[in-house]
């Protein structure tokens, strides 16, 4: 299973140590995210619903394109992706 | 290019750097200074963006904030200083407009948006900018904007991060709305504000000047639309990347079968 790097917003980094990336391995989006918040459950329960979907805050890019409409969590990633997570802001 | 409109020595002199660019000319400028244009929020974002819309000689431009100057907006709020303490933003925000450029006309609304106000406040203006600080009004604004046929230009920024976009979904296909983006707004607590979370007071005035920029794009109809995409930005490494925001079909309120058809909801 290759690795794949997830980009992390700032609001996020607490849970990565302060990374901007993260190198996970993960064949899927869902296992991919997985394996980002193992062992965290806040940082699960700010990505994940109880039923194990993305928050609708929350948003999850495979190079500009919203994996929502590639599949979703079940979306296949290819050797070497980038993810970038996104979560709503609302700060002015 | 001069227009059909006449411009005084002074306007021609003010603003000669517009006038001789080919993309803007003196029909570009004349558009300007006949826009309208609402700005909702003069904090961090509003700051940069009113001055730069002032600037630029938007002919007139609202401003929607109920809040008063507080010490700790001065580390980002650059429209205002500290002889504006416990004054209105609003206030305080036209004074220094007027001082920058008398060609504009303020209308000064120190009022919170409601789901009663919001129609006819946004009802006459041209277009309309987001640089509020909470979900509940970006989604208010987002409907009320579509329901009211604007282009809404958004921008949000937290801690070193920062998003902007452009919404007129009211065109149809393909543009999205902010529902298309977030259906919902996030539970309470779970994204924190920038009193709760903080931000680089820099950040605000990036963001808030690539807001002007697409402001001043969309009226004057020059280069590419960010509707349909996004622009993140994190600015601890430097880092911008677009990304493509699609229509939602089942979005409540732009979809194919939407359910949302007036504020009541708010």
């Amino acid at each position: 299973m290759s690795d794949v790097t997830i980009r992390i917003p700032t609001p996020l980094r607490g849970f990565v140590g302060g990374r901007d990336q993260v190198a996970v391995p993960g064949a899927t989006v869902r296992e991919a995210l997985s394996a980002l918040t193992a062992g965290q459950a806040t940082f699960q329960d700010r990505l994940f619903t109880a039923e194990g979907d993305l928050r609708r805050f929350v948003n999850v890019y495979l190079g500009r394109e919203d994996v929502r409409r590639l599949g979703g969590l079940d979306a296949p990633l290819p050797a070497g992706a980038t993810l970038t997570v996104m979560v709503a802001l609302a700060g002015g | 290019m001069l227009s059909g409109m006449d411009f005084t020595d002074t306007q021609l002199h003010r603003y000669s750097r517009h006038i001789i660019l080919p993309e803007v000319g003196g029909v570009g400028q004349e558009r300007l200074l006949r826009s309208k244009v609402l700005v909702v929020g003069a904090g961090g974002l509003g700051a940069p963006l009113l001055l730069y819309l002032a600037a630029a000689g938007v002919g007139t431009i609202g401003i929607i904030d109920d809040d008063v100057v507080d010490l700790s907006n001065l580390q980002r709020q650059v429209i205002h200083d500290e002889s504006a303490l416990g004054r209105l933003k609003v206030d305080s925000a036209a004074a220094r407009i007027q001082a920058l450029n008398p060609d504009v006309r303020v209308e000064a609304h120190p009022v919170r948006l409601t789901r009663d106000n919001a129609l006819d406040l946004i009802g006459g203006y041209d277009l309309v900018a987001d640089g509020s600080d909470n979900f509940a009004t970006r989604f208010l604004l987002n409907d009320a904007c579509f329901l009211a046929k604007k282009t809404l230009v958004s921008a949000a920024i937290l801690r070193f991060d920062g998003q902007l976009t452009s919404f007129k979904a009211h065109l149809g296909a393909p543009h999205p709305c902010y529902r298309c983006l977030f259906p919902e707004p996030p539970p309470r607590g779970l994204v924190p504000s920038c009193s709760e979370g903080g931000v680089l007071g820099a950040l605000a005035g990036t963001v808030g000047s690539l807001q002007a920029t697409e402001v001043l794009k969309e009226l004057l109809g020059l280069g590419e639309s960010l509707s349909g995409s996004l622009l993140m930005m994190d600015t601890l490494y430097a880092s911008y990347q677009r990304i493509t925001l699609k229509r939602d079909p089942d979005c409540a309120l732009c979809g194919d079968h939407p359910t949302i058809h007036d504020l009541s909801a708010h």
